[in-house]
C-alpha cells in the first residue's frame, strides 16, 4: 500500500526537480504519442526540443513568443501567490490590444515617437481596466473571481470582433475584418536588424526584476503574500485583504494589457480577430511551471514558446495538428501538479496492518 | 405565437445542456469537490459523442461515449486531487486547457464531417395541443431526461441514507471518516458521476444542439454551468430553473436577430456570459445566503489521519 506522508517542511530539492519531472513526464507522454499517430518521435521531439533553438533566427522567435508569455505570466504570479484565481488573462490581454490598437490608429504618417510610450500606456490601461472590472464585482459584491474573470475572456473577444467587423474595419481592406495596417512609426521598435525581437523583451527583462523586488525586498510584497497564503494572519496584522485583491488583478491586468499593446503594436500590426492566441491561459501554466517566482518564469517561458513553435513545425513537417501545442501545454500542467505532490509529501510504502480486535482468539 | 413556442422549445433544449452539466458539477460539489474543468471534460465527450455517431450512426452510443470520456477525465483529475492533495483549481484549470487542446486534436479528421439524418421525436396526441405541443412536446428525449435528473438529484440527496453520506463528506469529512465511511472513494465516485454528466451534456451539444464539431464549440457552456451550481445555491431543482432561464438568453439572441433588432450581433452573443456575471453578482452580494447553502468542505483537501 502506498501512503502520503506530510513532510515537516517542503522539500528543497523537489522543489526544483519537480517541473524537471514534470517536463520527463511529459517528453514520454509525447514520444508515445508520435509513435501511435505512426510518426518518427526522434523526429517529433526534433521540432518541438531542438529545431526553436538551433539557429540564431529559431532563438529570436523563440524569443518574439516567449516575450508575451513572460510578460503575461510575471502578473499572474502575484495574482497566484495572493491567492487571487485570475485565469481571464486572455481577455485583459485582448483588451489592451484594443485600448493599443485605438490609439495606434490615430497615428498619421507624421506622428513623433511619442506614440510609442502612448501606446503602450493604452495597453496597460486597457487591460488593468478589465481586471478592474473583476476586482470590483469581487470586492464590492463578492462576485467569485474565475468566473468572472473568465465570463470576461468571452466579452472581449466579442468588443474586438465588434470592432473589426464594425467601426474600425479597414475601408480600403476589402471587406476583410481587419483595421487598416498600422503607420510604421507605431511599429514597436527592433532591438537590431533582420530579427523581429523587440523592446519588449527589454521590458519583460525589467518587470523580472520588478517583481523580484516587490515580491522578496518590499513590505508591500510581503503584505500582499500574507494575505494570500494566510488571510487570518494577514486579518490580524491589520494587511487589508481588499488591498491585495485590487493589487493581484490591476497589476496581472496591466501585465496582460502590455503584452497585447506590444503583440499589436509589434509582429501583428494591426487588429484583426486573430488577436487573441491564447497566450493568457498558456501564460496560467507558465506561472505555475515556473513556480510563481520571477527567475523561474524566464525558464518556464522559453519552454512554452518552444511548444508554440513545434507546435507550428509539427503541421508544416509532420502534417499533425497544431493543436498538438495546447494537449502538451495542457499535459505539462497536469504532470506538474501531481509531481508537486512529491514536495509537500513523502511517499511511503507499507504492508497494510490487519487489525484483529482483541481477545478475538 | 407560432415562434414563442419555437422559441420556447429552443429554450428548453438550450437549457437542457447546462442542467445536465451543471447537476453533474452539483453531485461533486456537494461532495466537497470543485472541478473547474467542466469545460475541457465536455469538450472532450463532444468530440468522442461526435465522432462515435459518425462511425456507428447510432446517437445513444455516443451519448455514452461521452459520458466514457467525462468519467475518465474526471477520473484522472479526481485521483489528483483526492489522493495526491493537488490544488483543486489548478488541477481543475488543467483539465479545461488540456480538454481544449486534445480534444481540437483529435476532432480535426472530422470537421468537415456531417451526421445522419435526425429522428425527429414527437410525443403522440400530446404534441397536437396548440402551442403546448410545438413548446414541451416535440424535444428530443434528452430534455425529458434532464428533468428526470435533477428529480432523481432531489430525491437522492434528500431522501436516501446514501445522498446524505455523499452531503456528509462535503459538509464534514472528518465526521464522515469517523463514522468509518472511505471519503476519499466517496469523493471519486462523485467526481466521476459528474464528469459522466458534463460529458453527456457535452456528447448533446455536438450530436443533437449544433450537430457538428468545430474546435472549442462548447464556448463556455462549462464555465456557465459551473456558475449556474452557485446561483442556484446548490439546489438542484433551482439548478434546472437557472438552466432554462440561461437557455432563454442564449436563444433570445437568435430570436432577436430573427426579428431584426438592429444590435450588433457581436453584443447579442455577449448576452450569456453577461447574463452569468449580473447573476453572479446578484447571488453573491448576500454573503449568508451563499454560506447558508454551500458545502462547508467545497475545495478543501481531505487526508485521512493528517
Amino acid at each position: 500500500m502506498i501512503k502520503l506522508e506530510a513532510r515537516p517542511t517542503p522539500s528543497k530539492f523537489w522543489t526544483y526537480a519537480s517541473p524537471l519531472l514534470a517536463l520527463l513526464m511529459t517528453v514520454v507522454i509525447g514520444v508515445l504519442l508520435f509513435m501511435l499517430l505512426g510518426k518518427d518521435p526522434v523526429k517529433g521531439l526534433g521540432v518541438f526540443f531542438w529545431e526553436p533553438i538551433k539557429s540564431a533566427n529559431a532563438l529570436s522567435e523563440l524569443m518574439v513568443k516567449a516575450t508575451p508569455l513572460l510578460i503575461i505570466a510575471l502578473g499572474l504570479s502575484v495574482c497566484f501567490r495572493s491567492n487571487v484565481w485570475n485565469i481571464g488573462a486572455e481577455g485583459q490581454f485582448v483588451m489592451g490590444a484594443v485600448a493599443a490598437g485605438g490609439v495606434a490608429l490615430l497615428a498619421e504618417k507624421d506622428t513623433g515617437p511619442w506614440i510609442i510610450p502612448a501606446i503602450l500606456l493604452a495597453g496597460v490601461l486597457g487591460g488593468m481596466v478589465w481586471g478592474g472590472l473583476t476586482a470590483l464585482l469581487r470586492d464590492r459584491f463578492n462576485a467569485s473571481e474565475i468566473l468572472v474573470s473568465l465570463m470576461l475572456v468571452y466579452v472581449a473577444d466579442m468588443v474586438l470582433s465588434y470592432l473589426v467587423f464594425g467601426p474600425w474595419k479597414d475601408p480600403n481592406g476589402y471587406n476583410f475584418p481587419q483595421t487598416k495596417t498600422f503607420e510604421a512609426v507605431t511599429q514597436i521598435p527592433r532591438l537590431m536588424e533582420g530579427s523581429r525581437v523587440n523592446v519588449g523583451i527589454v521590458l519583460a527583462a525589467l518587470g523580472v526584476l520588478a517583481l523580484w523586488l516587490f515580491l522578496f525586498r518590499t513590505y508591500a510584497g510581503f503584505k500582499q503574500e500574507v494575505s494570500g497564503l494566510a488571510p487570518a494572519a494577514a486579518r490580524y496584522a491589520g494587511f487589508s485583504s481588499r488591498r491585495a485583491l485590487w493589487v493581484a488583478l490591476l497589476v496581472s491586468g496591466g501585465a496582460a494589457g502590455l503584452a497585447g499593446a506590444l503583440e499589436v503594436a509589434g509582429p501583428i500590426g494591426q487588429l484583426t480577430p486573430y488577436v487573441p492566441a491564447g497566450y493568457g491561459f498558456a501564460a496560467i501554466i507558465v506561472a505555475f511551471v515556473g513556480r510563481l517566482h520571477p527567475v523561474g518564469v524566464v525558464f518556464s517561458a522559453l519552454l512554452m514558446s518552444m511548444f508554440y513553435i513545434g507546435g507550428e513545425l509539427a503541421q508544416s513537417r509532420l502534417g499533425l495538428p497544431k493543436s498538438l501545442t495546447g494537449v502538451f501545454q495542457g499535459l505539462l500542467l497536469f504532470n506538474l501538479l501531481a509531481c508537486d505532490t512529491l514536495m509537500a509529501y513523502r511517499i511511503r510504502f507499507i504492508k497494510p496492518v490487519v487489525m484483529t480486535p482483541k481477545g478475538a482468539n | 405565437m407560432d415562434s414563442m413556442a419555437l422559441l420556447l422549445a429552443a429554450t428548453l433544449s438550450a437549457g437542457t445542456v447546462l442542467a445536465i452539466a451543471a447537476l453533474g458539477l452539483l453531485i461533486n460539489e456537494k461532495a466537497g469537490v470543485v472541478n473547474l474543468g467542466a469545460e475541457g471534460m465536455m469538450l472532450c465527450a463532444a468530440i468522442a459523442g461526435f465522432a462515435t455517431v459518425v462511425h456507428t450512426g447510432n446517437t445513444w452510443l455516443g451519448f455514452a461515449a461521452g459520458m466514457v470520456a467525462g468519467a475518465l477525465l474526471a477520473a484522472v483529475f479526481g485521483v489528483l486531487v483526492i489522493w495526491l492533495n493537488t490544488n483543486q483549481y489548478a488541477t481543475g484549470l488543467a483539465l479545461s486547457l488540456f480538454g481544449a487542446g486534445f480534444s481540437a486534436f483529435l476532432g480535426i479528421k472530422y470537421v468537415q464531417e456531417k451526421l445522419p439524418e435526425q429522428t425527429q421525436y414527437v410525443l403522440p396526441f400530446l404534441s397536437d395541443i396548440p402551442f403546448l405541443g410545438v413548446a414541451f412536446f416535440r424535444q428530443h428525449p434528452m430534455v425529458y431526461i434532464a428533468v428526470c435528473i435533477a428529480a432523481g438529484l432531489i430525491w437522492f440527496l434528500g431522501s436516501t441514507r446514501a445522498g446524505l453520506v455523499l452531503r456528509s463528506v462535503g459538509e464534514s469529512p472528518e465526521s464522515a471518516h469517523a463514522l468509518g465511511y472511505p471519503v476519499r472513494r466517496i469523493r471519486l465516485a462523485a467526481v466521476v458521476a459528474g464528469g459522466a454528466l458534463c460529458g453527456l451534456a457535452g456528447a448533446y451539444v455536438s450530436v443533437i444542439y449544433t450537430p457538428l464539431w468545430v474546435e472549442g464549440m462548447i464556448a463556455g457552456k462549462g464555465w456557465i454551468a459551473l456558475a449556474l451550481t452557485t446561483f442556484a445555491t446548490w439546489r438542484p431543482a433551482r439548478v434546472l430553473l437557472g438552466a432554462y432561464l440561461f437557455g432563454g438568453v442564449t436563444m433570445l439572441q437568435f430570436h432577436l436577430q430573427g426579428v431584426g433588432v438592429s444590435v450588433p450581433p457581436q453584443f447579442l452573443t455577449m448576452l450569456p456570459y453577461l447574463a452569468t456575471i449580473v447573476v453572479l453578482v446578484l447571488i453573491s452580494r448576500n454573503p449568508l445566503w451563499i454560506r447558508v447553502n454551500m458545502p462547508t468542505s467545497i475545495g478543501k483537501p481531505f487526508y485521512p489521519g493528517s
